[in-house]
């Protein structure tokens, strides 16, 4: 009470009622937990029955969505540029494990932090500008570092850099046996998630929430909010990173293919699909894209195509992706 | 106009530019500790975007402005309302999809440096729960605290928004049309509000509703095209001559 007592405002009537709403909020987070808790369990008991490599790229790719809606969906800033930290990462570690000899965690982490220095420099350029223009600024200067990767001897230009090595894990453990790898994947996409879940439900996250809500009015309450933004997209770019390191070494290969823009839009499509501002959409719609990618390669139907159906019927049935829509179905209840 | 010895926040020669178009034009204005003042004037007067000047939410073409004796001409708007100087908008200025306590706790949190923990939990925000209560009381929003702001009424939102506003204990409140579309029983409630957190408080608001003024504000100042018409109290302003033909032209909005 004391910024009230000086001001002559009276308390007046009963206690404030608070339990209810918290105990929705809650339960809500409770079914997360169970949720999150079957999804891991399953996630662990996977590679035993479908093939690991494919579901060590559906969690590459969710970890890339899931850092890329921590911006678009708790910032409210439209990245068009977010392969440049996916597929830059991917250089970095391919780099630094096949010419470097690097270790493959510590490539994969060199690789992040090596995303989130060019998050930092390409946020403090984009973070100025607002909605479309944020997004445009964001693509002009991913296709700027997709240009410079190009042209850089190191990423041997439209070959890429094949044959990457995965290596020993600490020196210890061989990460070429198909179970170690792939625990060692789930291991990193999930301290990731858990990652950007922390970001969104600390302090820090609920003033970003306040400035997708209200902008000026963080501003008028003396939030300097370009720097949360240029915070939060750092975070991002750096998770973003995590997962394109990942990727590298899980697919032994990196391309132009993950800094073109394609990827950008296609991790767009990802989080939309699976309910931005979600926790969990942008994993659920990773996996559908990937795997439609997968069953549609060898169709004589162009996937391209498929995957662009799909989009406008989300765009026109189900805007808040599908997630977005359960949980409304489910507190519609 | 009195010497600005007792002004809190003062504007000098201030000045706003669009494209030629002068919106406001070489304002002097003096608000004193511990007043009411009323902006007032026609519509497109210039009352918002002095507001927004003296907010720094626009950047003054020509004009300084001070606050407690500091010149805050090139401050940026957060800063400005870290020092003390907290503005509210014309339209309800919530966070829609938060709920009535998170959206005062935002402004607890800031003023508590609770800001920037990225790796905590936000359970830490539960200690600010009693003050954010206590706010949420003293506007009468208590039935709603875990409503999301979005499914308030409209004068509700406002009453929210001033919670949010007192959450920062600003020395300095300045409320642009704090009634504009408001009902009688809200525009009542809303004035006993701004009447009551007014005392020991220097309060700026932008207002169409005369009765409103006459009943709250000690001071008014009237702008017409960008340029101060009379100052004053209610009283000898509106008995000005120049003020009502001013205001003659748009009587009847």
């Amino acid at each position: 009470m004391t910024s009230l007592s000086g001001s002559g405002v009276t308390a007046s009537g009963e206690r404030p009622a608070t339990a209810h709403p918290h105990a929705r909020q809650r339960s809500r987070s409770a079914i997360g937990v169970v949720i999150a808790l079957i999804a891991v369990a399953g996630l662990c008991a996977a590679p035993f029955f479908v093939y690991p490599v494919f579901i060590m790229t559906v969690l590459c790719f969710a970890l890339f969505a899931t850092a890329f809606n921590l911006l678009l969906g708790y910032v409210g800033l439209l990245s068009f540029g977010h392969a440049a930290f996916f597929g830059g990462a991917a250089y970095f570690a391919a780099h630094a494990v096949k010419v470097w000899g690097f270790e493959p965690l510590s490539a994969i982490l060199l690789a992040a932090a090596g995303a989130g220095v060019m998050g930092l420099l390409i946020g403090l350029l984009a973070i100025r500008r607002q909605g479309i223009y944020f997004a445009m600024v964001t693509l002009a200067l991913s296709q700027m570092v997709f240009f410079i990767f190009l042209q850089a001897p190191f990423t041997h230009g439209e070959d890429g850099i094949q044959n990457v090595p995965r290596g020993h894990l600490l020196g210890l453990i061989d990460l070429n046996q198909p179970l170690n790898i792939y625990y060692f994947v789930l291991a990193i996409f999930l301290l990731g998630f858990f990652a950007v879940w922390r970001i969104v439900h600390s302090p820090f996250g609920h003033v970003l929430q306040a400035i997708r809500e209200n902008e000026n009015r963080a501003i008028s309450l003396g939030y300097r909010v370009e720097r949360y933004k240029l915070a939060a997209f750092v975070m991002s770019a750096t998770i973003a990173g995590l997962a394109g390191a990942m990727k590298a070494i899980v697919l032994q290969i990196a391309t132009l293919t993950d800094v073109a823009w394609q990827m950008s839009g296609e991790v767009v499509l990802m989080t939309l699909l699976g309910g931005m501002g979600t926790i969990f959409g942008p994993s659920v719609g990773a996996a559908l894209v990937v795997t439609m990618q997968n069953y549609f390669a060898t169709s004589n139907v162009p996937v391209t195509v498929i995957i662009g159906v799909i989009f406008v019927l989300c765009v026109l049935l189900f805007r808040r992706g599908i997630v977005g829509e359960a949980i409304r179905l489910m507190s519609r209840r | 106009m009195n010497a600005a010895a007792d002004a809190i926040l003062s504007a000098k020669g201030l000045t706003k530019e669009f494209f030629g178009f002068k919106a406001v034009n070489k304002v002097d204005l003096d608000i004193h500790e511990g007043t009411i003042h009323a902006l007032i004037g026609p519509n497109g007067a210039g009352k918002t975007t002095v507001f927004n000047l003296l907010t720094k939410f626009l950047t003054p073409t020509a004009g300084t402005i001070v606050f407690q004796g500091r010149d805050i001409t090139g401050v940026r708007p957060a800063d400005v309302a870290r020092m003390g100087l907290v503005r509210s908008f014309q339209i309800s200025a919530v966070f829609p999809h938060l709920t009535v306590l998170d959206n005062v706790r935002v402004a607890l949190q800031r003023k508590a440096h609770l800001g920037t923990q990225f790796w905590r939990s936000n359970r830490m925000l539960d200690r600010l729960n009693d003050e954010a209560h206590q706010l949420i009381e003293a506007v009468g929003l208590t039935a709603f605290a875990g409503h999301d702001a979005a499914e308030l009424p409209y004068g509700r939102k406002r009453a929210l928004e001033i919670a949010t506003t007192l959450a920062l204990d600003p020395p300095v409140l300045l409320f642009d049309e704090p009634m504009a579309g408001m009902g009688v029983e809200d525009i009542g409630r809303i004035s006993d509000l701004i009447r009551r957190i007014a005392k020991g408080r220097t309060v700026v608001m932008v207002e169409h509703n005369l009765n409103v003024v006459a009943d709250l504000c000690d001071q008014v100042t009237v702008l017409a095209r960008g340029e101060i018409l009379a100052e004053g109290d209610y009283a000898s302003v509106s008995s000005d001559a120049r003020v009502r033909e001013a205001y003659m032209g748009s009587e009847d909005e």
